[in-house]
């Protein structure tokens, strides 16, 4: 079995990109792409697309590349992913495509992220997405919501032929990938190009609506919408429940990142919507919105940056090569270390108290669970961001009769993805709870296929 | 883009806006409010919708900062780059026999539609008006057009009874046993003296609260208020509550972490 290295992809210098939120992994050059494809040994039963959440055909495309067949390799792609550019930068590899890679047992996994990305963007420039769709059949659809399901539910519904209107709450479309993935580890300029292919496509947006609000379900339906696709998200921050979490100077990463995103906060001073930030800073939570904000967090000029997971480094759901990014850039990672406490003077927070954990049995997400130890630690801090969990707003399932939901706030669907509701649809995080790009994605073109199987029975 | 149908200056620093928007018009009622932003690059402020008909929808905005002042800045004929609603959750109409609303400054703003409601409902409405001086009382005739009887006080005294809201209120609740419901909207430190004073005069109180907003629709959590221990997001639970429990002190905190801020964008504005 071949034991060549995989090709590192190029970063930028960790102490000079603290400075700015240029995207710090650089991709690949044809020649690397080429070396690196080369390493795919072309299984015969690829387990890396079994792996996949769409099922990308990733021997084929990789085959393709070696052949310098690029945009075929892009067509190939892009059949079972809209958003190649994208997931190639933000999937989380190691435990999909990557981590099923037969190569992983004697060496290094093929960097398949990294090809996708390089194929993707290979398309972006050549503008290959762009391509003439079906007439439009006059069967309007309502999609809610313009992260990756919404988005995706558009483009696959407007390539049947449906006449799909996009309404979106806030002032930007792209959901997550917007307000909440910062520019170094998604350029916002790949999201727009995202959002222009779908306009050429013919999919109307619609923005500053928030359906429930400004339009209820069901006054879409009154309106002439056959069927409605829910991709709202799950964009409501979860608490972290203890004393002092209202004083001055704690933050939601969701507060965080709206500031500095899509209030571009990052322009200050020029941005009329500022950010608060001292120097010391600790961001509570394990995943990719904790990195996230920990690593603007020092961009945005703080000294001291660091982390505090309840549980130990190998259940850090982040991606792993943010957290080893997040490291690069001096961020300090304090595991097994659980707030307990916020405390403040004169209503504003100036100290984080802590207990130190050990870890357990397994919980039912298999991973150890954090038991306390009775020993407690306290940090002096300047701001505290917390990042520990999303789940879906209210306001749709608060005004829409008949929507039944989880206890968490989830929508229920069945089988074919529909809701409680006769031609109502959802899937993404509105569905799953907080989840990945990759698999709302996913959620949001098979939606489609439903709708469309739905559409055809109760339209002429 | 929203267009900007119609603009009226009240008062020096009180203008009031019709604006097109359809999609915050067809639901709206009173106690929504719509999120604002004048240009691509402007924040997004709060206000409350005031009236609406079919297309329209009225907001009346006193000019304090930068935003508030951009806003100023916008003609008829002008557009509005955002103009998000309705949001928040209605207004709970209660069953009262009646009701004494109580406006501080702009409040009085907020106030009018809410106290239309409770007309509407066919119970008495009365309404104390304060401001600092008699060129920030505004709606005066629309106040005096739903309610039997409308108390003006000024700081200064140049119009109506020298003093504070609060003086008049305590007035109206000792001598007037059938008020049985106090509305307070204005500024958290007037909010939280009328809350005092309905209190222990034994009357239920509703009050609408003004943390800051960034997105209005329970996204960020920076709206988030104590009532009773408990948190609630006021872009999406309020922004009217019951004011018994409220932690006014709170609020008013978090109110003012962001002056220093806020200040050096208006100066920049100077500038501009
Ligand atoms: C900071 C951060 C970093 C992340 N990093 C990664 C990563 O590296 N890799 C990865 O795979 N995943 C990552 N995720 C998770 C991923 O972004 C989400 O799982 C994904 O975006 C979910 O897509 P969605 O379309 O279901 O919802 P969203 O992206 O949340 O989009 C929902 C959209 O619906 C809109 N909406 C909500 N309510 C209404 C309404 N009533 N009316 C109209 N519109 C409405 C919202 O404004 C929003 O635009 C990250 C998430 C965050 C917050
Ligand atoms: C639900 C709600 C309804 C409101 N309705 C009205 C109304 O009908 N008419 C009216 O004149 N005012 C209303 N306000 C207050 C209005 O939003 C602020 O006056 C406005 O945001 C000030 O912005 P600025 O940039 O001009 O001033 P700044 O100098 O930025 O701020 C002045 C003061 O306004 C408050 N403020 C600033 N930014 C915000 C924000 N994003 N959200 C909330 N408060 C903020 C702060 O307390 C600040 O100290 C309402 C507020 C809320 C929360
Ligand atoms: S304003 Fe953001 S959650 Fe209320």
């Amino acid at each position: 079995m071949n034991k060549i290295p995989r090709t590192p992809m190029r970063n930028q210098d960790a102490i000079e990109r603290r400075n700015h939120f240029l995207e710090v992994a650089l991709g690949y050059s044809l020649e690397e792409a080429r070396a690196e494809a080369a390493r795919c040994i072309q299984c015969k039963n690829p387990r890396c697309v079994v792996a996949c959440p769409v099922r990308v055909k990733i021997p084929e495309f990789i085959k393709l590349l070696l052949e310098d067949a690029l945009d075929e390799a892009f067509e190939t792609i892009y059949e079972d992913n809209i958003l190649p550019s994208i997931c190639g930068r933000v999937c989380p590899q190691e435990s999909q495509c990557e981590g099923a890679c037969i190569l992983n047992i004697k060496s290094e996994s093929v960097a398949i992220g990294a090809l996708e990305r390089f194929v993707g963007d290979y398309g972006m420039d050549k503008n290959l997405a762009d391509k003439p769709v079906k007439e439009n059949n006059g069967i309007k659809v309502a999609v809610v919501g313009s992260g990756p399901a919404g988005l995706a539910n558009a483009a696959s519904m407007r390539r049947k032929g449906y006449d799909v209107t996009i309404f979106e709450a806030l002032h930007e479309y792209g959901g997550v990938l917007s307000y909440g993935i910062p520019d170094f580890r998604l350029p916002k300029d790949i999201v727009k190009n995202e959002i222009d292919n779908l306009k050429k496509m013919g999919v109307t947006f619609v923005r500053d609506v928030v359906v429930g609000k400004s339009i209820t379900i069901e006054q879409l339906f009154e309106d002439g919408y056959q069927s409605v696709f829910i991709g709202s998200g799950a964009g409501l921050p979860s608490a972290l429940g203890v004393a002092g979490e209202n004083l001055n100077g704690v933050y939601y990463a969701n507060e965080f990142l709206t500031r500095v995103n899509l209030m571009k906060a990052r322009n200050e001073p020029l941005s009329k919507t500022p950010m608060k930030l001292g120097d010391t800073i600790a961001v509570v939570g394990g995943g990719n919105v904790a990195m996230d904000a920990a690593r603007t967090a020092k961009r945005l000029g703080a000294k001291d940056v660091f982390i505090l997971y309840r549980r130990d480094r190998k259940s850090l759901p982040a991606r792993l090569d943010e957290i080893h990014h997040a490291e690069d850039e001096g961020i300090d990672l304090r595991l097994l270390t659980n707030p307990v406490e916020l405390i403040g003077e004169n209503h504003v927070v100036k100290q984080v108290r802590c207990e130190k954990m050990k870890l357990g049995e397994p919980d039912s997400s298999g991973r150890q669970r954090p038991l306390p130890t009775g020993e407690f630690v306290t940090f002096d801090i300047d701001n505290i961001i917390i990042a520990i969990g999303q789940k879906p707003n209210p306001i749709i399932k608060d005004n829409t009769l008949g929507l039944q939901t989880q206890p968490w706030g989830g929508i229920i669907t069945d089988e074919f993805q529909m809701t409680s509701l006769p031609g109502v649809f959802a899937g993404g995080d509105v569905v799953t709870g907080a989840a990945t790009v990759i698999l709302a994605m996913g959620a949001g073109k098979d939606a489609a296929h439903h709708m469309d199987e739905y559409l055809k029975t109760t339209t002429r | 883009m929203y267009d900007i149908v119609e603009k009226r200056i009240l008062q020096n620093d009180i203008e009031w806006m019709r604006v097109r928007a359809p999609f915050v018009a067809r639901n709206a009622q009173p106690g929504h409010f719509v999120m604002v932003r004048v240009d691509a690059d402007g924040e997004r402020v709060p206000l409350t919708i005031v009236d609406h008909d079919q297309t329209d929808v009225v907001i009346i905005y006193q000019k304090l900062g930068y935003t508030t002042r951009q806003l100023s800045f916008k003609q008829e004929g002008d557009t509005l780059e955002t103009f998000q609603g309705p949001l928040g959750k209605a207004a709970h109409i209660r069953d009262k026999q009646h009701v004494i609303g109580v406006a501080g400054g702009v409040g009085s703003a907020p106030l009018l539609p809410q106290l239309k409601a409770y007309k509407e409902k066919g119970i008495r409405v009365d309404a104390i008006l304060g401001a600092r001086s008699q060129e920030y009382l505004i709606l005066l005739d629309e106040y005096r057009a739903i309610c039997d009887h409308v108390y003006i006080t000024t700081d200064d005294g140049s119009l109506g009874q020298e003093g504070r809201v609060t003086d008049a209120l305590k007035i109206r609740l000792e001598t007037d046993a059938s008020i049985d419901h106090v509305i307070a909207i204005g500024p958290a430190i007037m909010m939280k003296y009328v809350v005092e004073m309905a209190k222990s005069h034994q009357r239920s109180v509703d009050v609408s609260l003004n943390p800051i907003m960034i997105d209005g629709t329970g996204m960020c959590g920076n709206c988030r208020v104590s009532i009773a221990g408990k948190t609630f997001f006021a872009c999406i639970d309020g922004p009217d509550f019951a004011g018994e429990a409220v932690d006014f002190d709170e609020l008013i905190a978090r109110q003012s972490y962001y002056k220093k801020e806020e200040h050096d964008c208006f100066l920049r504005l100077k500038d501009e």
